[in-house]
């Protein structure tokens, strides 16, 4: 590109050929109004006419959005004629514009009525009466109104180009011209996923947000950028504060990871943050019923009891569950109570149910169990291998970025689920296993691919070691003898080994598809040794990526809230470590290695863990065959229990302690991309609960272990001083866009991709995998399997997203999936009450019969405590990891009588 | 799925339905292919109604609003269903005052239509339009192309009744 010359408004300028006069007025410091173009997403229809210029020459007046600049163009953009027909536009506009600003909630930030304003237009010359559209507010989250509609086409360019949810479209000609949803029907009635971003681009108040309506007007509202609190993304946005409460949450276009998207959650999911059952004091339980009290009174107590049965029954009958909703901060304080001051490693937290497998597999093949490739890379893969990851729902930012690889980069994707995801829609593949035979398929894949001499034999000499054991086993799964197991044909199998092995960059994602299982560290191993087979890892755009389920459950597993290593994965076991922690926080620590959710909670069964410290999780709805679990919590002799709502667990607590939401804490949370970054207080704590990080040091102080902290920041120091990935992390670093560990020291920049020259471990360890079957496998008795995951709608247990009102407006109830062959062998019809039933216990549940599920699998999501999935799954876990078997069990189903 | 093919059977024969899927399938993969799909399917069922256009959507893998955004835009679309034959009574100025409006009146009452609807038989389909550039012919109206002038409203019945 060359320089040329061109004057604007009488000043000479030098510009880059091809650029748009509005790019280089821009340049010039000229500003041009406009209202159809988004220049960020590269949408300049030309089509408002709002942004026309006078070019000498040209009869015409031009979009100076859309009109590349040449040599010796001479423009004016403020001249008399331009005004004029700026102004004459305007008026057509507004003729059939309701003029409501005075309670319009666009009023403020109004690109139609900031023009209005500079024009000087108080009503137009040409006002009609065009017949009214009924408003549309069927949405829970987005009210439309059409009548202030100026077609404009961002809404539509946002839904169909940027997102692909393909929901909304122009529909009807000339003067009947509206935007359609479908087929013209309500909003909610159509494929729109309410992720919101039509709200975010609409330059009138045609698109608002329900739930904010008569909450403040633009300029009254504080802006607190922050990170989101639900799933493993991390996307930042702001939260909207009005007299010390939160009245929405708004894009942020600065925010590195998301952008200004956002998925339904993040966007309309956070007026729970002031419902009404928060807990707002320390509860203790009297006589069976719980009753206000200090929080002097529960230190108290709470301090007493754990002295008492630390002295009676030893350190290790005591045991601490932390959260990956909590901070590192807190992850890190919450597992130094548990070590410094209770004196055990029986810390974990619910990593240990989603990811466990991850951390285990990756560490020994690799060294480190993360994602190994950035979000931003995934877009530039040129294959995609996506399994057990329904990323649509549960990774909504991430599926985006998976789309546009697809749409725009011209990406390969192979989809290997049973179930029959969104994004099978863009897969060139799609491979539908038996749940429970991924290492088979894997095994299938790398024997093709050795057959076919396809694998990358310098990486495999060069950087790992194992390669003949693999190979050895490998060979032994032709693709004939795995579509027997699988179920997948073998034709499909050689064609996905061929596009996965060919292509020059492929990103393995997955998720907990593949790590719920008893085999979930084989399976782990399993794309591994796939991804090395390939030299598809330490390479941008090309790596195993496992995305995380919950906002900080890559934090609270850096941070040590596990029971065999402290924070950054360094060993309990290791002298010199623990050498380390002894010394720096002044006091003799176990190197004996502590047990895992599952087992706390069997200890607790058989009376062996008395005392139990449970931060912000749900045991109580999370842990597999629940009949058990709760059963574990009930015996436990004392529990004490932090959250801002009371959960299905904090039922059986003797006390309760009310922690915070995300608006009310400072501190860091960590993605699924190894991004730690900030998240700021925005509210004052509501009632008298506190942050997390002052309940620990608090009840610490009282335990008689000085624990103080005058804020989070200093928290992280200490963290950056123990722990060499998180070495050049501080608050000052984190303010603009976070930074990838590892980070080893203040002039580090952070990590895009691991392993790039050398793995963390040294060499890569392949891993000689055998297909072993599920523990429990469908049978005469319980016929169906049973498999279970999540929906877009909610998250996690519900504890939250059940208390959206929108989100639980939209998505009400559980719904077990049945394919349609079963249903009508179980001469089941469409949302009929259906009850499902396993070994260890029984549901009600509506069904749903869909291809989505395919025959013989019964899906289910866990969110809703009326019909709680995990009272079936099986508690199996994998010997490795220790992750329960979430996704294979069998049931049998029939119609509730 | 299983579903819709049933609801499309109550409107359309087996053989219409194979038919629709085999011009899916040719146009499926096409880009550019939508308008010659919807053509072609209106040319084959004689109307593009809801239900078909979700099948198409399905199939084809085209949103539900972007192949209803082209169906109400290009007038030649229809989603009612069309007569066997169209009947067009100008309503222009010259047929206007001769008689044109006497002819749409009659119409409209004879076989219980509103202009742009179809008989309950489905042998008309009944539209007036503004003017076909046959003044010296007015009052007229045009049957399949084929035009009627100086038409008297008491003998539209008789010119109708040829088609039935």
């Amino acid at each position: 590109m060359s320089l040329i010359d061109i004057i604007i408004n009488d000043n000479k300028l030098k510009i880059e050929e091809g650029t748009t006069i509005l790019d280089a007025a821009k340049e010039a410091g000229i500003k041009i109004p406009t209202l159809c173009a988004m220049p960020e997403f590269g949408f300049a229809p030309g089509s408002c006419r709002i942004c026309v210029v006078e070019v000498v020459g040209m009869p015409a007046l031009v979009a100076s959005c859309t009109y590349p600049v040449r040599e010796g163009l001479k423009i004016y953009t403020h001249s008399e004629r331009v005004l004029r027909a700026r102004k004459m536009t305007l008026e057509f506009l507004l003729a059939n514009h309701p003029l409501d600003c005075m309670t319009c909630e666009k009023s403020g930030d109004c690109i139609l009525e900031e023009l209005a304003y500079s024009f000087g237009i108080k009503k137009s010359r040409f006002e009609q009466n065009r017949e009214q559209i009924p408003l549309d507010e069927t949405s829970p989250f987005i009210v439309r109104d059409l009548n202030k509609c100026v077609l404009c086409g961002r809404c539509i360019e946002i839904c169909n180009e940027i997102l692909q949810s393909h929901a909304i479209n122009f529909g009807y000609r000339s003067s009947q011209v509206k935007i359609i949803a479908d087929e013209d029907v309500d909003l909610r009635l159509s494929q729109c996923l309410s992720c919101g971003l039509c709200v975010v681009v609409c330059p009138v108040g045609a698109l608002t947000d329900k739930a904010a309506q008569g909450k403040g007007r633009t300029w009254e509202f504080k802006k607190v950028k922050t990170t989101c609190n639900y799933c493993g993304c991390g996307c930042n946005f702001d939260l909207n504060i009005k007299e010390g409460k939160v009245a929405k949450v708004t894009s942020n276009p600065e925010s590195i990871v998301n952008g200004i998207h956002l998925c339904v959650k993040g966007r309309f999911g956070y007026d729970y943050i002031h419902r009404e059952d928060r807990l707002k004091t320390p509860l203790i339980r009297k006589n069976g019923k719980f009753e206000k009290a200090s929080w002097e009174e529960a230190y108290q107590l709470i301090s007493s009891k754990f002295t008492k049965i630390k002295k009676e029954s030893g350190n290790d009958s005591l045991a601490v569950l932390s959260s990956a909703k909590c901070t590192n901060e807190e992850n890190y304080l919450l597992m130094k109570f548990s070590r410094a001051v209770l004196g055990t490693n029986n810390v974990d937290h619910c990593a240990r149910l989603c990811h466990s497998a991850t951390v285990a597999g990756l560490a020994q093949a690799f060294g480190s169990g993360a994602m190994t490739n950035s979000i931003k890379e995934i877009a530039d893969a040129s294959a995609i291998y996506l399994t057990g990851s329904n990323t649509t729902e549960n990774h909504p930012i991430i599926a985006l970025e998976i789309k546009k690889a697809v749409t725009k980069n011209g990406a390969k994707l192979i989809v290997a689920d049973p179930r029959e995801i969104e994004l099978v829609k863009y897969a060139t593949l799609w491979l539908r296993q038996r749940p429970g035979t991924d290492v088979a398929l894997f095994n299938g894949l790398m024997n093709v691919i050795i057959d076919e001499g396809l694998e990358d034999k310098e990486f495999i000499a060069q950087r790992t070691e194992g390669y003949e054991e693999l190979k050895k086993t490998v060979l032994k799964y032709t693709p004939e003898v795995v579509e027997k197991i699988t179920g997948v044909p073998a034709e499909d199998i050689r064609k996905a080994a061929r596009i996965y092995a060919t292509a020059p960059t492929a990103s393995l994602i997955y998720s907990m598809g593949i790590t719920q299982h008893t085999t979930g560290t084989d399976n782990v191993l399993s794309t591994a040794n796939l991804a090395m087979l390939t030299g598809n890892v330490g390479k941008e755009s090309a790596g195993v990526n496992p995305l995380r389920g919950q906002s900080n459950v890559q934090g609270a597993c850096d941070l040590g809230a596990l029971p065999n290593v402290y924070s950054g994965y360094q060993k309990v076991t290791d002298p010199q470590i623990q050498e380390k922690f002894s010394k720096a926080w002044g006091v003799d620590l176990s190197d004996k290695v502590g047990l895992t959710v599952v087992e706390i909670l069997n200890a607790a069964y058989e009376g062996k863990i008395k005392g139990v410290f449970i931060v912000a999780e749900n045991p109580a709805m999370s842990e597999p065959d629940l009949n058990h679990a709760r059963e574990a919590l009930k015996r436990t002799e004392f529990l004490v229990v932090s959250d801002i709502f009371m959960t299905e667990t904090a039922e059986f607590a003797d006390v309760i302690l009310p922690g915070v939401t995300i608006a009310e804490k400072d501190g860091t949370l960590t993605n699924t991309e190894r991004r730690v970054q900030r998240v700021k207080k925005a509210i004052e704590p509501i009632g008298e609960a506190k942050q997390e990080w002052r309940i620990i040091s608090e009840l610490a102080q009282k335990m008689g272990y000085n624990m103080s902290y005058n804020n989070p920041a200093e928290i992280m120091e200490e963290i950056a001083k123990l722990t060499p990935i998180y070495g050049g992390i501080s608050y000052e670093r984190l303010e603009k866009d976070g930074l990838q560990w590892p980070c080893i020291d203040v002039n580090h920049t952070g990590t895009k991709y691991l392993h790039k020259d050398k793995f963390s471990r040294g060499k890569g360890k392949f891993s000689a995998v055998e297909f072993k079957e599920a523990a429990e496998l469908p049978d005469k008795e319980y016929p169906l399997l049973f498999t279970t995951g999540r929906v877009l709608y909610h998250f996690h247990t519900g504890t939250i997203t059940r208390r959206s009102k929108g989100l639980d407006e939209i998505c009400p109830e559980a719904f077990v999936e049945i394919n349609p062959r079963d249903a009508k062998e179980l001469k089941i019809e469409n949302e009929d009450m259906v009850e499902v039933t396993s070994r260890r216990g029984k549901i009600k549940a509506k069904a749903q019969i869909t291809e989505k599920s395919g025959k013989g699998v019964v899906f289910m999501s866990f969110h809703f405590h009326e019909a709680a999935a995990n009272l079936l799954t099986n508690a199996a876990l994998d010997p490795v990891a220790k992750i329960p078997e979430y996704k294979v069990c069998a049931v049998k189903v029939k119609k509730y009588q | 799925m299983k579903q819709q093919v049933d609801n499309l059977q109550e409107e359309f024969t087996l053989e219409q339905i194979n038919e629709l899927n085999e011009i899916i399938e040719k146009y499926r993969v096409e880009p550019g292919g939508i308008i010659p799909l919807l053509k072609e399917t209106q040319d084959l069922l004689g109307y593009l109604p809801i239900n078909i256009q979700k099948q198409i959507s399905d199939k084809a893998n085209i949103p539900l609003s972007r192949i209803y955004g082209i169906v109400t835009f290009y007038s030649f679309f229809t989603m009612t269903p069309r007569g066997k034959h169209t009947v067009k009574v100008c309503l222009g100025t010259a047929c206007y005052f001769s008689g044109g409006k006497e002819i749409a009146e009659t119409i409209e009452g004879e076989f219980r239509v509103k202009s742009g609807e179809t008989t309950a038989d489905r042998i008309f389909t009944y539209e007036t339009v503004r003017c076909l550039g046959a003044c010296g012919l007015a009052p007229a109206i045009v049957v399949d192309g084929e035009v009627y002038g100086r038409v008297k409203p008491s003998k539209v019945k008789e010119i109708l009744e040829k088609y039935k």
